[in-house]
């Protein structure tokens, strides 16, 4: 089977090792050690662990995209944020008649708008089931929508970064405006329990990062499975020499529309983990800068291996909480300082380091005969 | 009858799947067969009233100085050109001039650029599979496993091919001969009845070149093959039959000795060579 394919592989058991490791390690000490321990991980730095994590997931769909299929894509903010928007209308419509005028059925800011009736869209948001759903079909479909167009005329290259772009850029500005019924400039907040927890309690927090964890491990076997199999060398083919691919008779804009959708999906997952953990969605993560960034996180941790775009994403969101921290004002120039290091020093990234060694593993079992192994 | 003939080549249209044995008829000799073929290009002749036949099995040599029509004669071929007139068929049932590129490929003609394009960054292996005749659409492709027989054609492949041994390794790191031959390998593995090969031996070494041959020459047989190629040695090595072109039509055609004592032949060489001088 395609889909246990990656259980096979060093690189995939080591990633999942380490990730279960982690997920445990925090949890004991955050669970067994008692507060004011020295090693006690309190509960604020559970929630800012779950929330790399869910950047972590994101930064996998874009290397799944950027790194396989070679399509570099600077929007991939907009379907995280489409994501993060379904889980926060979940979410809204969880806190019911709780909110500041008391509407059982109207959010507060439609309340505000003096809308007398909940918009089309929002109806099913109520039910965590259509929700969930949506996290992952909206980003889904504008990916398909937006792919189809794209692949069929054969945009690539520099030209589809481009209009990535300009699809975050104007999902940006139509999420600013109030009468598209999402909230406006401040966007969903004040949200108060999702599934029945309440998001302010340190057990809800555990299990938000908990749930960021596993949906990480799972997606990341998703994509080693789909970059494992056939398909997957038909993407690096593509990538590589797109024409010649085409005429092996690959139906090469196919393949590319349906990773493309994968990728916007799972980034839809990453944003509806993110929402409930950071407490709001706001237009803001629909900023073209964003999107760079993403792409940034994977570039330093090393394209096209999957792990060092979670390397990546880890690296750079706790260099930043660090920065931020310290010295606000100085964290872009220590973002564009790292890049340039590390293109500079590492053009393959964190990853590059790592996969030295691998690679002189492989090597080395590449004189042993046997069965045939893709790497 | 082209009418007919087009009706009965309906069923290959959405056919993705090459039958092993591809239905084309040599029952009557020929595998390919041009008869006065012209091709234009803007009042130049660059094919004119060619005539030629490729026999079943036949391993042939096109020689014939720049300029002469080579690759646009594979360009007829492939259906990447279409001529003005003339009639070219494959076996006595499939007339090439109704059909597209794809179409083409599907029957069972394979064709080599002058330039190898390999995946670099799939290995030697990987390259073949991809190219193995297959279910090409999306899903298809994401669940598609290597069996037995398929994994034991790609291991011929790889024998014929003399790349057995770097079949881990990247295509990348292959050398330019190499490359040719992977490249070759991609194209039998979608088990071709005919194949059309550029100038294979462009840039190689003298080892290399010997290799080629003896692949060539050991296709030979199995599948019909078209070499064109411009050093003489190499074509000595392996042809059994060689075909001149020049300006556009066959100027001369027999075994490699009969072809080099042609009068006209040695002229329009020799008239060459004074030009380059
Ligand atoms: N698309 C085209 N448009 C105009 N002229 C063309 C075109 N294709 C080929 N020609 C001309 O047709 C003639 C035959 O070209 P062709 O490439 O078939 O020669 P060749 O025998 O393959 O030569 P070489 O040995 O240099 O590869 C040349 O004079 C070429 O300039
Ligand atoms: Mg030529």
């Amino acid at each position: 089977m395609w889909l246990t394919q990656p259980f096979n592989e060093r690189s995939t058991q080591l990633f999942i090792g380490v990730l279960l490791a982690a997920m445990t390690l925090v949890t004991l000490l955050h669970v067994v050690v008692p507060a004011g321990h020295p090693l006690h991980v309190n509960a604020y730095t559970v929630n800012l662990f779950g929330k790399y994590l869910s950047y972590a997931l994101l930064a996998v769909a874009v290397d799944l995209v950027w790194g396989y299929l070679g399509i570099l894509s600077l929007g991939h903010g907009a379907f995280f944020a489409i994501g993060g928007y379904a889980m926060g209308m979940y979410l809204m419509r969880q806190i019911g008649d709780r909110g500041t005028y008391g509407d059982p059925v109207l959010p507060d800011f439609m309340v505000f708008l003096s809308w007398e009736s909940l918009p089309w869209y929002w109806l099913g948001f109520d039910m965590a089931w259509f929700g969930f759903l949506m996290v992952l079909l909206a980003p889904g479909a504008l990916a398909l929508v937006f792919g189809f167009l794209a692949f069929r005329s054969r945009v690539t290259g520099v030209y589809l970064s481009i209009i990535t772009q300009a699809l975050t850029f104007a999902l940006m500005l139509a999420f600013y405006r109030n009468e598209m019924g999402f909230g406006g400039s401040d966007g969903l907040t004040d949200f108060r329990d999702i599934l029945g927890f309440n998001l302010r309690s340190n057990e809800t927090r555990l299990g938000l990062f908990l749930a960021s964890g596993v949906a990480l491990g799972a997606s990341y076997l998703l994509c080693r499975a789909i970059v494992g199999s056939k398909l997957g060398r038909v993407c690096v083919a593509t990538r590589d020499a797109e024409a010649r691919t085409r005429f092996l008779g690959y139906r090469v804009e196919r393949f590319q529309l349906f990773v493309f959708v994968v990728s916007a999906m799972l980034a839809g997952l990453a944003g509806a983990l993110y929402v409930p953990q950071v407490g709001i969605i706001n237009p803001s993560e629909f900023s073209p800068l964003f999107s760079i960034e993403i792409v940034l996180w994977v570039a330093l941790g090393g394209r096209a291996t999957l792990y060092g775009a979670v390397i990546g994403a880890i690296l750079v969101n706790y260099a930043k909480t660090v920065f931020t921290g310290v010295m606000p004002d100085a964290w872009l120039f220590a973002l564009g300082g790292m890049f340039v290091l590390v293109t500079v020093f590492l053009p393959k990234g964190v990853a590059g380091l790592l996969a030295y060694r691998f690679k002189r593993r492989r090597d080395e079992s590449d004189a042993a005969p046997g069965q045939e192994v893709t790497p | 009858m082209s009418l007919i003939q087009s009706l009965a080549q309906r069923d290959r249209v959405f056919d993705f799947m090459v039958p092993a044995e591809s239905p084309v008829d040599v029952r009557h000799g020929p595998i390919l067969y041009m008869e006065d073929v012209t091709v234009t290009f803007d009042g130049f002749k660059a094919i004119n009233d060619l005539n030629l036949t490729v026999d079943d099995g036949e391993l042939r040599c096109i020689i014939g100085p720049n300029g002469a029509g080579k690759t646009t004669m594979m360009d007829i071929i492939t259906g990447k050109t279409r001529p003005d007139q003339g009639k070219v068929w494959f076996g006595a049932r499939h007339n090439l001039l109704t059909m597209n590129e794809p179409e083409i490929a599907t029957l069972g003609i394979g064709r080599k650029f002058q330039k190898p394009t390999v995946f670099e960054a799939l290995s030697v292996f990987e390259n073949l599979e991809l190219a193995m005749t297959a279910d090409k659409r999306v899903l298809p492709t994401l669940i598609a496993r290597l069996d037995g027989p398929a994994r034991e054609w790609i291991d011929e492949v790889l024998e014929m091919t003399g790349l057995a041994e770097l079949r881990r390794r990247p295509a990348g790191i292959l050398s330019h001969g190499q490359k040719q031959w992977l490249e070759i390998g991609m194209l039998l593995m979608q088990r071709p009845r005919l194949l059309l090969v550029d100038e294979p031996v462009a840039g190689m070494t003298e080892q290399e070149m010997e290799r080629t041959a003896e692949l060539l020459t050991g296709l030979a047989g199995k599948q019909s093959v078209v070499v064109v190629e411009h050093d003489m040695g190499f074509v000595r090595s392996i042809a059994r039959k060689v075909t001149v072109l020049h300006q556009g039509s066959v100027l001369a055609e027999g075994s490699m000795d009969q072809v080099q004592s042609d009068p006209r032949v040695i002229e329009v060489y020799l008239g060459e060579s004074e030009e380059a001088a």
